[in-house]
């Protein structure tokens, strides 16, 4: 082969460029007229079905994203295992209007890309009549515009964060099911202003809205108390340094608001130290069972996880395992047996069956007749009555799509607990702490274990 | 005819064509399935790109990079600050070029200090990278958003594109489409630039620096500088995807640039074969449909959910070792590989030496199959 002439070259190419360019165009032209080649907006298309996404004559099709491997999967994948017995045991005894519960639970990992293509699958591939419990703040963030925008009930979410809950306009089809991290904050915030007023007290913190948010509730109680306030980030597993510096600044009580993995960094990190203050862990992450087996795991054996938080102070909003003798938890011994599951009836499956529950009540509110916008509107009608499991009733109104509204502060002894207050409840902002008077503790399940019809 | 076959033999030609082609076969596909399936072809657009990108690196140039996803997790925050606000939102083709430029600045950057770097420890600071932008995004919580990340409004496609788009095909394109369309238009561009840089004066600067650093010093190469340019033109591409994913994925969080992203990435070129473009894309479709695919089979088999899920990673492990064991140098890379050979021996058996040396990667009028030859080694990353 002989070199050509560069300039010649160049010539020669955008010849070519310049035929091919045509070449493109015609092509073009050609889809053009294949094409409808009309006006956009002189075009409407009518959508109007007479069913509901999702909904037959005999089932509802619902969806979740959960972690179910990876490194948050430890505790939050039996949510769903609860979950689904639950639907399991209302399908059993003739589902919701005899219309059949399918639940179908995508694994994002804790990863919010992920989590918004499964969402995808859930919502445009399997259409989904609603999102039940999609758990976690950062994974679903990524997407409650799109569940807003495609008006896809989202139900219950399985998160603290305010985001859900406060801006019901703009996130109108999404609501908020457990007690968000700010009331739970200032309700632990008023038990040390009146019970403990000469503790020096330390956070530990989550750094991010779970964190924040805690915070925010526990300063407008006792800002003055605190002492020392340190942040650690998720991934990061050396707490030596916030520990310490909660050490040194003579703080004796720590309020956690973390994560289970990081009440058992943060309890093996203070023994290593040989501090030893009174702690508070936040519910989320008190869960004494799994916090026992991380401790054990963490420490290769070293340290006996059982009854490793003795002592250690945390709040409840539903009943779990450490009382078998409340009729919820009897219910829910019976539906986890009838399930055929394997492993034991543990609090994350309760709190999976708990939202189930929460989420047929509303079904069966709605009546036969099962929308979208109608099953949000129930919530929002009679979401603060509807009672069930929760200790305190939800705050669902057409203002507010916050969840349950109050916790009670409890000692963890072993696997039991001791009541340190009745339960309180109360909302974000400045609104005053009361006491629980409509009785939400003490209603008992319906016969059957299944919310009633209308 | 003969016209015709000596223009195909022109590079330049041949790109263009299979591109205008491949865009018009992804505009046809793209309109004609449905949402779902266009929100997963965006996702292998941006994957693809992103593999794209550091297969250059990697494959042409030989500098390994372990902390690629940290260039898209850049381009992804800058996309998302940009869009923060859809009234004053700049246009979105000034907020992807914006995403570009930052990833290509800071490429510079690191890609000044990667030239001096060889090996392992290339592989050790890039590393680190992966590691520590997730880390600034996390410290800078009131401008980044830390650990929630920043929410990302995805711009409406503008009327002109879908008048255009109903003038075409007579339905008009959902968000789902027009993000597709977007994407794979990026996509077939970039690949359209790249494959004409890889395979001109700049490519073989790069190749040549990987194959032989002294050879290629000896030949007045300046090896920092064909190092840097290959890393920055590497990180804008991948800037680029991480604008695409953010936009795709409605949000720039820590969690979703960890390492496993960056490995991801290191995955997909090396099962679709280094160095080559078409590997990039094989290598992404692998990755983007394993896990769903081995999912879907899962739950269809009766397994609940859990066992379902921990399915994907099983299947993404036996796939990699089996590529690895029979086809070593990736899927594409193999392929064209076994076509070189059979060549080979079919040239032996006319008894007529081959035209060029298939190891010459200088020979500047080679055929164009042995001038994309994949790399198997990247003997540039020894120190």
């Amino acid at each position: 082969m002989t070199h050509l002439d560069p300039r010649r070259r160049r010539g020669a190419r955008a010849v070519r460029l310049g035929s091919l360019t045509a070449a493109a165009t015609a092509l073009t032209l050609g889809l053009a007229a294949c094409g409808a080649g009309a006006d956009r907006e002189s075009s409407t298309e009518e959508s109007g079905g007479a069913t509901e996404t999702g909904v037959t004559e005999d089932s509802i099709k619902i969806g979740a994203h959960f972690p179910l491997t990876g490194v948050a999967a430890p505790g939050y994948s039996e949510i769903p295992t609860g979950a689904k017995a639950y639907f399991d045991y209302v399908n059993e005894n003739g589902g919701v209007y005899d219309r059949q519960i399918e639940y179908l639970v995508e694994d994002d990992g804790y990863n919010p890309s992920n989590t918004s293509r499964v969402t995808d699958q859930l919502v445009l591939e399997d259409e989904i009549f609603a999102m039940v419990g999609g758990l976690g703040t950062p994974t679903h963030s990524a997407v409650i515009d799109f569940l807003n925008q495609e008006q896809v009930p989202d139900m219950f979410v399985s998160s603290g964060a305010l985001a859900w809950g406060e801006d019901p306009e703009t996130n109108p089809y999404t609501f908020s099911w457990q007690p968000d991290y700010e009331i739970e904050g200032k309700i632990i915030g008023q038990y040390i202003a009146e019970n403990m007023p000469d503790a020096k007290v330390g956070l530990f913190l989550q750094d991010d809205d779970f964190g924040d948010d805690g915070e925010a509730g526990v300063r407008q109680y006792i800002d003055d108390q605190i002492v020392e306030s340190v942040r650690y980030t998720s991934g990061n597993t050396d707490v030596g340094p916030q520990i310490a510096a909660l050490q040194a600044s003579g703080a004796d009580l720590v309020l956690g608001f973390n994560v289970p993995s990081y009440t058992a960094l943060s309890q093996l990190t203070a023994q290593q130290l040989g501090y030893e203050p009174d702690w508070y862990y936040s519910n989320v992450g008190s869960d004494p069972a799994l916090v026992g087996s991380l401790l054990e795991q963490f420490s290769e054996g070293a340290v006996d996880g059982g009854g490793a938080l003795d002592g250690v102070m945390t709040s409840e909003y539903i009943p779990g395992t450490d009382q078998p003798d409340d009729p919820w938890v009897q219910l829910w011994q019976e539906v986890w047996d009838a399930s055929g599951e394997e492993g034991e009836l543990t609090n994350y499956r309760i709190y999976g069956m708990s939202q189930a529950y929460a989420f047929t009540q509303a079904l069966m509110a709605t009546g036969p007749d099962l929308t979208r916008d109608g099953l949000v509107e129930t919530v929002e009608e009679i979401g603060a009555d509807l009672g069930g499991p929760p200790l305190a009733p939800f705050r669902f109104s057409a203002d507010s799509h916050m969840g349950i509204s109050g916790v009670r502060i409890v000692e963890l002894q072993g696997n039991d607990t001791e009541e340190l207050t009745p339960v309180l409840v109360t909302d974000i902002g400045d609104a005053p702490i009361e006491e629980e008077s409509s009785g939400s503790a003490d209603d008992a399940p319906p016969e059957s274990g299944i919310p009633e019809e209308g | 005819m003969q016209m015709l076959s000596r223009a195909w033999r022109h590079t330049l030609v041949r790109h263009a064509t299979l591109a205008v082609l491949g865009l018009l076969v992804a505009v046809v596909v793209l309109m004609s399935v449905d949402d779902f399936r266009n929100r997963q072809l965006t996702e292998l657009a941006y994957m693809a790109l992103a593999a794209g990108g550091l297969t250059l690196l990697t494959g042409i140039n030989g500098q390994i990079s372990l902390g690629h996803g940290a260039f898209m997790a850049i381009g992804a925050y800058t996309t998302a600050l940009l869009l923060q606000d859809p009234e004053t939102a700049l246009p979105l083709p000034l907020v992807l070029l914006a995403s570009l430029l930052v990833a290509l600045v800071v490429g510079v950057l690191v890609g000044v200090a990667a030239a001096r770097l060889h090996g392992p420890y290339l592989a050790g600071a890039t590393l680190t990278l992966a590691i520590a932008v997730p880390g600034i995004a996390r410290y800078f919580s009131t401008t980044l958003g830390g650990e929630q990340g920043l929410r990302v409004t995805s711009p409406e496609p503008p009327a002109w594109f879908l008048d255009a788009l109903f003038f075409l095909t007579g339905t008009e394109p959902s968000n789902s489409q027009y993000y597709a369309i977007l994407g794979w238009t990026l996509l077939v561009v970039v690949f359209f630039l790249l494959a004409n840089l890889i395979r001109g004066r700049v490519g073989r600067r790069w190749a040549a620096v990987r194959d032989d650093e002294v050879a290629a010093e000896l030949a007045g190469i300046n090896l920092a500088r064909a190092r840097v340019s290959a890393f920055t033109v590497s990180a804008a591409v991948a800037g680029l995807a991480g604008a695409l994913m953010a936009i795709q994925i409605r949000l720039a969080a820590p969690t979703a640039f960890e390492l496993t992203l960056s490995l991801t990435l290191l995955t997909a070129i090396v099962l679709g074969g280094l160095g080559t473009l078409s590997g990039a894309i094989i290598g992404s479709v692998v990755l983007v449909y394993t896990a769903r695919i081995a999912t879907d089979v899962g739950t269809a088999q009766g397994l609940d959910s859990i066992a379902a899920a921990e399915l994907a990673p099983l299947v993404y492990g036996t796939v990699m070792i089996l590529v690895i064991l029979l086809a070593p140098a990736g899927l594409v890379g193999s392929l064209l590989r076994w076509r070189a050979a059979r060549a080979a021996r079919g040239a032996d058996r006319r008894t007529t030496p081959p035209a060029a040396r298939p190891t010459d990667p200088h020979h500047p009028d080679g055929p164009a199959d042995q001038q994309r030859r994949p790399v198997a080694t990247t003997k540039g990353d020894q120190p």
